[in-house]
């Protein structure tokens, strides 16, 4: 039972606007730090850009007050801080490569973030109610698996790294998965919580292991052929794991039966072992894991190894910011952003940006137990979770805990595609925070979780 | 459904964890094997950042590191590259390879252990760090002498400061320029080195100290007459047999005297005598006479078989280890399967010129950090003592007489007393001999001990080669240090 409270609840805007000071403070910092170590003197535009990113923030933080007043507090300061950071990185890997800015690869990043904040804020504004979203399940199915199968396409589709993962519309190219990441939650969400009561109902029983009854694995063959045709076609490991991955996750939260989890982790084993017996690509991934080092995997590829040398040459604090030697990884600004923290940064500063990350899928997760809705509640914790899988699949790729594949670090590497997606994804979470943790206008019906408010900053 | 909420939000601390771990492993476990890795670029880059010591002869360094506008902020530069190639080596994307430059790599790169007090004060003064400078202990005109004597041909040529072991001249010949192979273009680098791999006699191979060895020929009678003199059965007066040849056991091949003349009319010559026109039959009959064990016991006194390092690593000369007496004959006059360096050969001239007693060969006289201090100084060692004081005298004694009378007057010098000895090894038949000389002087108080070989540099069966050839570049050498 929840008790009367005379006091207005807090909403946490004033901490988010702290945190967001302090985020951008740090950015600026960088920046600075940057300067004085490559040039010896503080860049020029520095009042600029600072003022400029500030406002963007500043001004996403007034949605926020405006469209969704309840909204986590952390989540903002969070991606600002990630979001800046990067922006440094790829402007310290612009500088090494002696790129100009005006070529530069950083100028095109800011661009994408100003646009990806317009448009995670338009979401806000236009989206009122994560729940509208469940109308489009079957809408948001049909586009998840079409972005997915997109790079698939003749004319369109093409190869970047052995991987065929974007898709090049004239001028422009993106990754389609990125933004079907979105819209498979939002369909895997709004299918589960209609089927979550016929597919947990239980069928035989096998070494203790309740399994479903054999007439619901339809869903998780087609979620695991999709995922294995990307393995195959698209040569991209990453993202066929991220999807299986987040359509395992999201069933077992809808359904609590672990015999999904086994089922799924069975099938995706199987799978990848007859992948890897079957094609060449896919051994050829595994030897460069296994045997980084080897003559044979140095002879295929060496940027995995360049990459480890880099994390290795920064050690326990890194060179420092504008004093390693980035530019001797290929792709030090998007695949390999984290190896380029890691040898400036140093062990410390990639633990920091480790713990940001769990600390931004923590809070997602949070959400997710805070809501009321069925819907609301898998999505939070889908998406949640798709942010967790991509960072484990990007970090471990580049530190040899998994096969390297090409996905980026979410709000850190270089790329539009990824940019949007991931801004767009924080806005719905944002919206379900929102309505996780305004107060009910009826206090009796409040729940027990609704109760627990999330603690930001403890307040005695 | 929060319940399955809470085990995924375990899942992903577990994921996180995982990463924790394996960049835990990179950036701290495994980094300095990482960093380690010969082809790790960015280790490479940082060595070449920071100013490499030099490598002085006098007070002139011959290798320098002069700051550049490229990545590599230094570039390492040799002077009077030819002459002293095999003394720097070279410092390429191959890493210090050869000479001073590997030997010394730690203390020139700054890397020692010996400089881990002055790294410290670095860190906190801010002083860019530095290498050592290796200050070698080599005479530039003793050098230029033995590297213009030998010329284009293909040679190698050892002085040696008898009294202490330090080496004044170290010189092989074909040489090659370092410069070519420090530069910092990768490629061009690459295709220099190749074609000095394939090059007509492989001048990237130091015959002074490390080549194929030759054989010394009749240079090694000195030995021989060492062991013979030690043995108690002979002096320098016993008489040998002088003939045009002598009949060995076992075998119906001779041991035919060069020319096929005879050494004496008489057709017996007294050890002295032998040594002096260098005569084949006299060494052959001493040499089975005192036995396999006494040669091989008195090559080993004057260093066969020893490895040295001076810093850079000599080849160890060898007399073999199983000899019938007609094997034991011929490698008596240094033929046969005996090996030796131009190294070896000029530490036993320095060992008789020194009473007897071989000094440890040194190439580095002193190593000073940058802050002046010395961190290294040459301290002149025993190796052994070949041969008692007595025999020592006798030697020389001989060995004037062949620069005075014998096969090696064309290494005399006016107003000082040479002593010396020729050579001329076959080395295959129907193939010109190498040319040998090995000398000192002055006699009475010996400041330079030489060793000289030129390849191909004499004709098959005949002695002149080494009196003819070789002699005159010694003579040079000796002059040059005598001059100052």
């Amino acid at each position: 039972m929840s008790t009367v409270s005379s006091v207005a609840p807090r909403s946490g805007r004033t901490t988010e606007l702290v945190l967001v000071l302090g985020a951008v403070g740090i950015v600026g910092l960088a920046y600075v730090n940057l300067g004085l170590a490559t040039t010896g003197t503080v860049p020029p535009g520095l009042a600029a850009l600072g003022l400029g990113y500030l406002g963007v923030s500043l001004a996403f933080h007034v949605v926020l007050r405006w469209r969704a007043k309840y909204a986590d507090p952390l989540l903002l300061p969070i991606v600002t801080l990630l979001n800046g950071l990067g922006l440094v990185m790829i402007h310290r890997v612009d500088i090494a490569r002696g790129r100009d800015i005006a070529d530069g690869v950083a100028l095109r990043q800011l661009m994408w973030s100003a646009l990806a904040v317009a448009i995670a804020a338009a979401v806000l504004v236009v989206l009122r109610d994560h729940r509208i979203l469940r109308r489009y399940t079957y809408v948001a199915g049909v586009a998840g698996f079409s972005l997915l199968l997109l790079p698939l396409l003749p004319v369109i589709g093409t190869s970047e790294f052995g991987s065929r993962i974007w898709i090049r519309l004239g001028p422009f190219s993106f990754q389609p998965g990125e933004i079907a990441k979105i819209s498979l939650a939002v369909f895997f969400a709004g299918y589960l919580v209609q089927t979550r009561d016929a597919l947990s109902v239980a069928g035989r029983k096998i070494l203790g292991l309740t399994l479903p009854r054999a007439r619901d694995l339809g869903p998780i063959l087609i979620a695991w052929l999709a995922s294995l045709s990307v393995l195959v076609f698209e040569r991209d490991l990453g993202s066929s794991l991220l999807f299986f991955g987040l359509f395992v996750a999201m069933l077992y939260v809808a359904t609590e039966r672990v015999s999904w989890i086994a089922i799924g982790l069975g099938l995706f084993g199987a799978g990848a072992y007859v992948a890897y017996l079957a094609f060449a690509h896919v051994q050829v991934r595994v030897l460069l894991w296994l045997h980084t080092f080897s003559p044979e995997a140095l002879q295929t590829s060496d940027q995995l190894a360049k990459g480890l040398m880099g994390m290795a040459a920064g050690g326990m604090v890194g060179t420092g910011l504008g004093r390693g030697r980035p530019d001797l990884t290929y792709l030090a600004e998007s695949d390999f952003i984290i190896s380029s923290f890691g040898e400036e940064l140093g062990l410390v500063g990639l633990f920091a940006i480790l713990v940001l990350y769990a600390l931004l899928v923590e809070r997602g997760l949070r959400t997710s137990l805070g809501t009321r809705d069925g819907f609301g509640k898998l999505l939070a914790a889908g998406l949640s979770f798709s942010l967790a899988l991509q960072c484990f699949v990007v970090v471990g790729g580049v530190t040899r805990v998994i096969p390297l594949t090409g996905l980026t670090a979410p709000f850190l590497s270089s790329g539009g595609s990824s940019l949007l997606a991931n801004w767009t994804l924080l806005a719905i979470l944002l919206r379900i925070s929102d309505h996780a943790r305004r107060p009910l206008p009826d206090e009796s019906a409040q729940s027990a979780v609704g109760e627990a408010r999330t603690e930001v900053v403890k307040l005695s | 459904m929060n319940a399955p909420v809470r085990r995924l939000s375990f899942l992903v601390a577990g994921l996180f964890a995982a990463l924790l771990v394996s960049t835990t492993l990179i950036q701290y476990v495994f980094a300095a094997d990482l960093n380690g890795r010969p082809d790790n670029r960015r280790t490479l880059l940082a060595t070449y950042a920071r100013e490499r010591g030099e490598i002085l002869v006098g007070q002139t360094p011959i290798a320098k590191s002069v700051p550049t506008d490229d990545e590599f902020k230094f570039q390492r530069t040799y002077d009077d590259a030819d002459l002293f190639a095999h003394v720097t080596g070279f410092y390429s994307f191959y890493g210090a390879v050869g000479g001073l430059e590997q030997s010394e790599n730690e203390l020139l790169s700054g890397s020692s252990d010996k400089l881990f007090y002055r790294r410290i004060s670095d860190l906190f003064t801010g002083r860019r760090p530095q290498g050592a400078t290796v200050e070698t202990t080599l005479d530039a005109a003793v050098q230029k002498a033995a590297s213009d004597g030998i010329g284009d041909a293909r040679g190698a040529a050892v002085a040696l400061d008898p009294k202490t072991g330090a080496i004044l001249a170290l010189v092989s010949h074909p040489s090659f320029d370092p410069n070519t192979l420090a530069g910092h273009d990768l490629g061009k680098v690459d295709a220099n080195y190749q074609s000095l791999l394939k090059a007509d006699g492989r001048p990237l191979v130091d015959r002074a100290i490390a080549g194929d060895l030759y054989p010394p020929g009749s240079v090694f009678k000195v030995v021989t007459a060492a062991a013979a003199l030690t043995s108690g059965k002979y002096t320098a007066d016993s008489e040998l047999p002088g003939g045009a040849s002598l009949d060995l056991p076992l075998t119906d091949t001779d041991l035919p005297n060069h020319g096929n003349v005879p050494c004496s009319p008489s057709g017996r010559i007294t050890l002295k005598q032998a040594l002096v026109v260098s005569c084949n039959p006299a060494f052959g009959e001493a040499g089975m006479e005192i036995g396999a064990d006494a040669l091989r016991e008195q090559a080993a006194k004057f260093g066969f078989g020893d490895a040295l390092t001076v810093p850079m690593r000599v080849t160890p000369s060898s007399v073999p280890a199983e000899m019938n007496e007609p094997q034991l004959a011929q490698a008596s006059i240094g033929q046969y399967d005996v090996r030796v360096t131009p190294m070896q050969m000029a530490m036993v001239a320095a060992g008789i010129a020194n009473k007897g007693v071989v000094m440890k060969p040194y190439l580095v006289q002193s190593v000073i950090g940058s802050d002046l201090s010395v961190i290294e100084s040459a301290d002149p060692t025993e190796l052994s003592e070949a041969v008692t004081p007595e025999v020592a005298a006798t030697l020389t004694d001989m060995m004037i007489g062949v620069v005075q009378e014998g096969s090696g007057t064309r290494a005399q010098i006016q107003g000082v007393s040479v002593a010396g000895k020729t050579g001329t090894a076959e080395h295959g038949t129907g193939r010109r001999a190498h040319a040998w000389f090995i000398s000192f002087a002055p006699a009475d108080d010996p400041k330079i001990a030489v060793a000289v070989v030129v390849e191909d540099g004499g004709t098959a069966n005949s002695e002149t080669g080494g009196g003819a050839v070789a002699a005159p570049i010694a003579k040079a050498m000796m002059e040059a240090r005598l001059s100052e």
